[in-house]
């Protein structure tokens, strides 16, 4: 019997549970349990972000729009769902016209998905108990050793299991540093792209700063607006 | 331990068990420490009041109490609320259970021992704790009952408030270690405990303290448990719940205190580095061999574990002690007097990083050691293609990242 790929398994699994929550949203008719259904599957996609090695993005993922939008949404919903919004039915002209909505965004996404000759994941090595790492030249996708670790990853023979030995023990196992070049192109440095030779292509290589700069003080705005609007209203009194 | 169990299973079977292996082991920290936790609690409790405590059941000091009360959760009759929303009332509690034990995926126990070696492990942790709040609030609508909402309501909008000077005060030991790697982190802090980061300047000292206070806001215990508040809602958010039910929403509170203490432990007092480096002292590091490495992780895990506790009973300590504030005054904590306090400290590091890099006090330097160390340990760049931008970026941010300037 041909081994199971666990991580193809695991791929399956989370969209499994991604598409059929988000399926259950469509076909529910309970505002709350919508809002509910739609928590788990947007779970389900920050793990198919970890799954494919995003770290960052599946953590952030996790905090923004499930411990974020989701917690305003269901805030939002359970306070107004009164009367007529407890249970929402969708009339069949709705379905149709939503249907061919739908339909031609999935068409038009797959399409451009199967377009793609070569997918590749990032030439960063996964953190894995599934293969040996990758000897990448970029020193950002070498896992960070501290010092206190060096000798231990060079001396330690393990006897147990069927590693070869040389390898470095199990628990000193590093994390790739997915952050480090987040964090870099963030603020301006694309590191990720050091070795890049085309000149055309170097022109772009100038980082993510400014667009940083203008969420940051959007966001600023955002919050002394929401602020203001919330302020106590002192009344006049005569 | 996959690949020693796939010597004897077909290797489908071997990563499946492996990985139950390590998922019960995890599911033992909220289960047995819940237990352990509750027993402290009834105890501290009971000789802050002047009495006794459980003291019948297992001999002198009511050990077996607290078998005694999961066999009885268990045996309890499973009742709902008539107008109860069945699905989201069942689910509630296990929302909260996974929220609370997904935290301790990313939690280091000891030098290379965690389940999942994140290099956001910080980050990761910030965003599960934040999770847990949907379990209270769909227990508190499915419920049907206005005291659940309320208390629902009311924790719903102290978690969501008080992650803010959360992660402003985590921030602060992140930028001291210039990572987010919580192996990491508690790495540099070997040595002998004034290596701790609590130690490391006044502002990450008083860092600690805020964030121990939005630690205990944020896993609801008192002196901000007005959501489930006993004298006022009856039980808050909790209300309708019994049984197995309840005993899973009360793990998940248990699992949450221990992941925020384990966080303290990790990110102030150096994780699995006791106050002397006596695995050093004894030799029982990876050098010596792969034996004497497993006790010295052993010894890590054990303090780790010790601070753990300690971090919690100081939790319950502070419950029996301290009057429970009002919702206004819970908030207004938070946002005058938490979140000021955390932005003037994480300023104040910000500035005692870049001109006094190396902390005060007498220190046994790896974290020095480390930068010195970094450009055998990463290995450089190709330099020949850097455009100078890089080249020109201020000493301070590189340096903190580990990554070696360019030369």
């Amino acid at each position: 019997m041909e081994p199971i790929n666990w991580h193809t398994f695991f791929f399956l699994l989370f969209s499994l549970v991604a598409c059929a929550f988000a399926v259950a949203v469509l076909i529910s008719t309970n505002i709350v349990r919508m809002a509910f259904y739609l928590t788990l599957s947007l779970g389900a996609t920050s793990g198919l972000f970890f799954l494919a090695g995003a770290d960052f993005v599946g953590a952030m993922q996790l905090l923004i729009y499930v411990g974020g939008t989701l917690v305003l949404l269901i805030f939002g919903v359970m306070l107004t769902a009164q009367g007529p919004f407890i249970s929402m039915k969708t009339a069949g002209g709705e379905w149709v016209l939503a249907t061919i909505v739908g339909g031609a965004l999935l068409a038009l996404l797959l399409q451009t998905a199967f377009s793609v000759n070569d997918w590749h994941g990032p030439a960063a090595a996964t953190p894995s108990h599934f293969g040996a790492r990758e000897a990448s030249s970029d020193p950002l996708t070498q896992p960070f050793t501290p010092a206190t670790e060096t000798a231990s990853v060079r001396t330690a023979s393990v006897t147990r299991g069927a590693k070869p030995a040389g390898e470095p023990s199990p628990w000193s196992e590093e994390a790739p540093r997915t952050a480090t070049r987040l964090g870099m192109g963030l603020l301006g440095a694309r590191v990720d792209l050091l070795e890049q030779h085309d000149d055309t292509l170097r022109h772009g290589m100038s980082g993510y700063l400014l667009p940083f700069e203008i969420v940051s003080v959007h966001l600023l705005v955002v919050l002394v607006g929401a602020a203001y609007l919330a302020r106590a209203k002192r009344r006049a009194r005569n | 331990m996959a690949e020693f169990l796939a010597l004897y299973l077909p290797s489908w079977l071997a990563y499946l068990v492996a990985g139950l292996v390590h998922c019960a082991l995890l599911l033992l920290i909220p289960f047995a420490g819940a237990m352990f936790f509750v027993w402290v609690e009834r105890k501290v409790s009971a000789r802050i009041q002047d009495r006794l405590g459980p003291t019948r059941v297992g001999g002198r000091f009511g050990w077996l109490q607290l078998l005694a009360d999961g066999l009885k959760l268990i045996n309890k009759e499973d009742v709902m609320p008539k107008d109860a929303d069945a699905l989201l009332f069942r689910m509630a509690p296990y929302v909260s259970f996974c929220a609370s034990f997904t935290a301790l995926l990313a939690l280091p126990f000891s030098q290379g021992w965690v389940p999942q070696h994140m290099n956001v492990g910080v980050f990761f942790i910030l965003a599960v704790l934040g999770l847990e709040v949907f379990g209270v609030i769909l227990g508190g609508y499915s419920s049907a009952s206005k005291w659940s909402l309320f208390g629902a309501m009311r924790e719903a909008a102290q978690v969501v408030s008080y992650e803010v000077p959360l992660g402003l005060c985590v921030v602060v030991p992140v930028m001291i270690a210039g990572s987010m790697d919580l192996v990491t982190i508690a790495s540099m802090q070997a040595g002998l405990f004034t290596n701790w980061f609590i130690f490391h300047d006044p502002f990450t000292f008083i860092t600690f303290w805020v964030y121990f206070t939005c630690a205990v806001a944020s896993v609801n215990r008192a002196p901000f448990d007005l959501a489930e508040a006993e004298s006022e809602l009856v039980a808050g958010f909790h209300t309708e719940y019994s049984g197995f039910r309840w005993l899973a929403f009360y793990m998940a509170e248990y699992g949450s205190m221990f992941a925020v203490s384990g966080l303290a432990a990790i990110l102030f007092f150096g994780g699995w580095n006791g106050p002397l480096p006596v695995a050093e002292l004894l030799r029982l590091t990876h050098d010596t061999g792969p034996v004497a490495g497993y006790l010295g992780n052993l010894l890590g895990l054990f303090n780790f574990v010790f601070k753990c506790v300690a971090g919690v009973t100081v939790m319950i300590w502070v419950r029996w002690t301290l009057p429970r504030l009002r919702i206004d005054q819970v908030l207004k904590t938070c946002l005058k007097y938490c979140t000021p306090l955390a932005a003037g400290a994480f300023l104040g590091a910000a500035v005692w990083t870049l001109y006094l890099p190396g902390g005060v006090g007498l220190r046994s330097r790896p974290y020095v050691e480390v930068l010195e160390r970094a450009p055998q340990n990463a290995r450089q760049p190709s330099t020949s293609a850097a455009p100078d931008r890089i080249a020109a970026k201020p000493q301070p941010i590189l340096r903190a990242g580990g990554i070696n300037p360019p030369e």
